[in-house]
């Protein structure tokens, strides 16, 4: 039996979650203040569906893992320097916007078309990995409509967990309503998973892989194809930031039975 | 001029849940604020007509639905389609339907094959001036944006919670059953079961009136030099029982358990609130032992009102993020809740449900 999957991980890359974000207007509509200043990592869910598809293609030997990112392409290379010594893989780049007004539509059309062009592609052994939603858009639309590009009908999203069978089934655990998991039971490839968190811990940087990753990431990016993504029929009337401060009051000289009986007295209001 | 298409899919026995309320009283206003606006209702399911008569009245003139045992589970094969069959049956322009799980898998999907768009995790529909506004919030809930588009089909997935849901009284519908066949060879995905904590571990409680969230604190060494990682989990267990509060985390108390140190047995990755976790609606918070940061405050966007207790005066809840910060040790403050909740507690629930 063939075990070997052909794993495309499809990963954009986000501002820091510890950067001020502010909107603003630019030309072609709202964008992030500084944007292309702002430090950047590669999208959190994406980046654990990478360690996944790491983790499985140990498992499943001569699986060949790609990281297919549409970014603009210099701040890609900065991320892909950390990024680039977590987990082997072989990048396709397209260098396009990466902010959160972009629109899922376009980008799906966008990564079909590289994913299709990847050579000696076998998409009955295809599995499409991605975050389940992006830390920009938070949409959780890309994946599936890529799916649809790619006519693979089996998909699943908040994926927490996915386990090899025998039989090379798989048996996936999804995020569902209430803090539960949905069980499914996959005959293979191809399929799509949009990854939550998994059970897997950020792998430690290895300056081997990333050295093997290197020789490959910087002729991918030099060819990476422009995605201009216009967002087409789409017109942002506002863009604002919520009303955050609130009149915080500090209390601190009073003792914990005090405090125990305010809140308990709050809680039932 | 707009059709509006609800789609909802039903619970095993038939009815809809709270989300499929929502969304249908999202597709009445919007159908009322659009005249010479259609409206009609899809229903997917096992069996759809209990369902289909307890929203008899919301002002759908027609009443579709795709059903039998291919359409049980919540599955992307057959919701989307069950959810094509209904979108193109209807001729629909706008598709509602509730955020919940089942849809927000496989309506993106959809969109595509219709040729449509898709916003997910809508927290607003507004019509101004004939055309219509949809609120969702970007950047992991730390700007809002109100968009409109040209483009249809436009499929709108309502957050639950966000929306109030439709009211009436139940009558009789007429469902017009469509036929829909899975692809040949039948689906290649089985759902097999719920993977789910017994019932007095569930510690995830979207409809409690309290989210408790637990930070990194409760396992660090205290004033003593000790860690106290037991009795830090028997208080909050204690808490739980008291309140039938929802139980949330900090990423650094969860992430703790994946490297091997001590931490509450209980907690997993779906009890993480912020960035890379939930964004959970209840009335009141209650944080402890937790810095509140960032990318874990943004996680308490629709948390209402807002207490913390932390032993650090200048963490992020004392700059504007809560209502009230208590300077002291959450260990003290929890030991004389529970016995005070305790003490007091003679009718069971004390938090009031949303
Ligand atoms: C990409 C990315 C994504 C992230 N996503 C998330 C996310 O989704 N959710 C999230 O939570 N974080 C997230 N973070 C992490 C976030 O930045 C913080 O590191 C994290 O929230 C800190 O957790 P904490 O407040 O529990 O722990 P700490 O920062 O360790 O704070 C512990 C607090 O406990 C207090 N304390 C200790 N003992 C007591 C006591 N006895 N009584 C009262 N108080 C006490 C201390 O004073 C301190 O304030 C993310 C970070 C990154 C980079």
């Amino acid at each position: 039996m063939n075990n070997a999957y052909q794993i495309v991980v499809c990963g954009g890359i986000v501002p820091d979650p510890l950067q001020t974000l502010e909107p603003v207007t630019g030309p072609a509509g709202p964008a992030l203040k500084n944007e292309m200043m702002l430090p950047a990592v590669l999208d959190p869910w994406a980046s654990h569906a990478l360690y996944e598809a790491a983790h499985l293609a140990r498992q499943a030997p001569g699986t060949k893992v790609f990281l297919v990112s549409l970014a603009p392409k210099a701040k890609l290379q900065q991320v892909l320097m950390t990024v680039g010594q977590k987990a082997p893989f072989e990048l396709v780049a397209l260098d396009g916007p990466a902010g959160g007004f972009t629109e899922p539509f376009e980008t799906a059309a966008a990564l079909a078309d590289a994913i299709r062009a990847i050579p000696g592609l076998d998409p009955a052994r295809l599995l499409v990995f991605g975050g389940w939603e992006s830390a920009c858009r938070g949409a959780g639309a890309t994946l599936q409509m890529l799916g649809e590009r790619l006519g693979i009908v089996d998909q699943f999203q908040g994926v927490d967990e996915l386990q090899l069978g025998a039989d090379g089934a798989f048996t996936i655990l999804e995020r569902i309503d209430g803090g539960k998991h949905q069980v499914s039971l996959c005959a293979g490839p191809p399929a799509v998973l949009g990854w939550a968190t998994g059970n897997l811990p950020e792998p430690k940087n290895n300056p081997q892989v990333g050295m093997a990753n290197m020789r490959a990431i910087m002729p991918a990016l030099q060819k990476a194809k422009p995605a201009p993504l216009p967002a087409e029929g789409v017109v942002f009337a506002s863009v604002t930031l919520p009303k955050q401060q609130r009149a915080t009051r500090i209390v601190k000289d009073q003792s914990p039975e005090t405090i125990a009986a305010e809140i308990v007295s709050w809680i039932r209001q | 001029m707009e059709t509006i298409l609800l789609l909802v899919s039903t619970e095993t026995d038939g009815s809809l849940a709270v989300p499929a309320f929502e969304a249908a009283g999202a597709a009445a206003s919007l159908a009322a604020a659009l005249p010479g606006s259609q409206f009609l209702a899809g229903l997917v399911g096992a069996t759809v007509q209990p369902g289909a008569d307890q929203i008899a009245a919301c002002g759908a003139s027609r009443f579709l639905a795709v059903s039998g045992p291919d359409f049980e589970s919540s599955r992307y094969v057959s919701d989307a389609a069950a959810a094509e069959a209904l979108t193109r049956e209807a001729r629909a322009t706008i598709v509602v339907a509730p955020a919940t799980s089942r849809w927000n898998r496989c309506l993106p999907g959809v969109a595509q094959r219709v040729n449509g768009r898709v916003d997910t995790h809508v927290t607003g529909v507004s019509v101004t001036g004939g055309g219509i506004g949809v609120s969702r919030w970007y950047y992991r809930q730390r700007m809002e944006a109100v968009l409109q588009r040209a483009t249809r089909p436009w499929f709108l997935l309502t957050d639950p919670g966000s929306q109030p849901p439709w009211q009436g009284t139940p009558g009789t519908a007429t469902v017009h059953p469509l036929t829909v066949t899975l692809p040949p060879g039948g689906a290649r995905t089985r759902v097999t079961g719920v993977k789910e904590p017994a019932a007095d571990a569930q510690t995830i409680r979207p409809d409690a009136g309290l989210l408790f969230v637990a930070g990194a604190g409760w396992t660090k060494k205290q004033a003593d030099g000790q860690t106290h990682v037991p009795e830090a989990e028997q208080l909050i267990r204690e808490f739980l029982k008291l309140t039938r509060a929802s139980l949330g985390s900090s990423k650094s108390l969860v992430d703790l358990g994946g490297e091997g140190q001590a931490v509450l047995s209980f907690l997993t990755h779906l009890n993480q609130v912020g960035q890379t976790g939930s964004t959970p609606r209840h009335p009141k918070g209650l944080s402890t032992c937790c810095h509140g940061e960032e990318p874990h405050t943004v996680g308490w966007r629709f948390i209402g009102e807002r207490r913390a207790i932390s032993l650090d005066p200048n963490c992020g809840w004392a700059r504007g993020k809560a209502d009230v910060l208590y300077v002291t040790d959450a260990f003290a403050v929890l030991r004389h809740a529970n016995a005070l909740l305790q003490k007091t507690n003679t009718f069971g629930l004390l938090v009031s449900p949303r």
